[in-house]
């Protein structure tokens, strides 16, 4: 069996922490948009269930 | 012509700086870059102005919310625009340092981040505030992609006059959240970005001509010519004068709107005229440099009268 180690793609530091940045910058966005989607359920009331089109 | 052959020749796919394999080293400011925060910052501000003297009442917080919608939809059209330029983008001295031409960034990342922000931001602009914004902001991504980018840039020099109707509808969504219809005024505020757009593009491309040559887009001074655009500069700008001043005549704006919009109009034609006269030598860069300059207060002065006037009539403070 052939050693795989070849086909491993090894990241540098600079990969590593730009990565962990997107990653932070992604999961905060999700995290602003669930809160966002939250307070405009409180701010619509029964309202947000209105759907006219 | 020549021109249209070497565009011909950019639209081969651009060959990625980094390999596939290798892991990517874009960091978030790339991703920032790609939104083109400088032309959001008008697109925000002129929405910013349409949301807030349209009639009517929208909680501060649905109000927010549009305004983001708004600006993100913004950032997708600058996305997708950077994805499909990128060719146009490699050859140019302004644009080369962007995140894909530089490798940082692969294409088909970009078109992903254009294509998830422009989804999003017309979904949520429709779910939390109203469907009729929403479609006219998914009109105005649509415009400057297909309209503008991938059809209009590369085949004519009226690029950016139609394409400016793009850069003119963000205060018309603003204004249909607010209200969920279109009327007179935003028509008016519209039509003073769009009258805007010929001045302030082609007082630049005066300034970049060769970069626009060499990356093959026919902007108007490349294939027309240094004198017929700055009589098309003079024309457009005669047309603004007046188009800012609508507001006023029509009864939407007062007194203080109708003084900036007329002293601001006042400056833009005597720069425009500078432009047409001065042809040769420094003062012709100075002249296109200095009304290129202005024009950005321009949008950005009238916008603000406009702003000022509603409030102060909003709170009765106008007579």
């Amino acid at each position: 069996m052939s050693d795989s180690n070849d086909d491993e793609i090894v990241l540098t530091e600079e990969q590593i922490r730009r990565r962990r940045a997107r990653s932070i910058a992604i999961a905060l966005s999700l995290g602003v948009l669930v809160i966002l989607f939250y307070i405009a359920t409180l701010v619509k009331g029964p309202a947000v269930l209105i759907r006219p089109l | 012509m020549s021109l249209l052959s070497e565009g011909a020749d950019l639209a081969r796919p651009l060959r990625p700086a980094l390999s596939r394999a290798e892991p990517s080293l874009a960091g978030v400011e790339d991703y920032l870059a790609l939104l083109k925060p400088r032309v959001m910052s008008l697109v925000v501000f002129t929405a910013l102005v349409g949301l807030l003297v349209a009639p009517g009442h929208i909680h501060p917080f649905i109000g927010f919310v549009a305004l983001l919608c708004i600006a993100i939809g913004a950032g997708a059209s600058g996305a997708l625009n950077m994805w499909y330029d990128a060719d146009i983008d490699a050859v140019m001295t302004r644009t080369k340092k962007r995140p894909i031409p530089a490798g940082r960034i692969e294409p088909g990342e970009a078109l992903a981040f254009g294509t998830t922000l422009a989804v999003f931001s017309v979904g949520v602009l429709g779910v939390l505030v109203d469907w009729f914004a929403a479609a006219l902001l998914a009109f105005t991504i649509f415009f400057y992609v297909f309209v503008y980018t991938m059809w209009l840039k590369r085949s004519t020099p009226q690029n950016i006059v139609i394409g400016g109707a793009a850069g003119a509808f963000p205060p018309v969504v603003g204004w249909a959240a607010v209200t969920g219809d279109i009327s007179l005024a935003p028509v008016l505020m519209f039509l003073i970005i769009f009258l805007w757009t010929p001045p302030h593009f082609w007082a630049l491309s005066l300034l970049r001509c060769d970069d626009y040559a060499r990356a093959g887009v026919p902007m108007l001074p490349v294939v027309a010519g240094y004198d017929a655009t700055r009589r098309q500069i003079l024309i457009y700008t005669l047309l603004l004068a007046p188009a800012g001043l609508a507001p006023w005549i029509a009864g939407f704006a007062g007194f203080v709107y109708g003084v900036v919009a007329l002293a601001c109009g006042l400056v833009m034609l005597h720069l425009a005229w500078r432009v047409y006269r001065d042809r040769a030598g420094a003062s012709a860069a100075t002249a296109a440099r200095r009304l290129f300059a202005f024009s950005l207060l321009y949008v950005f002065a009238v916008f603000a009268a406009l702003l000022v006037d509603s409030l102060l009539a909003r709170f009765g403070l106008l007579p």
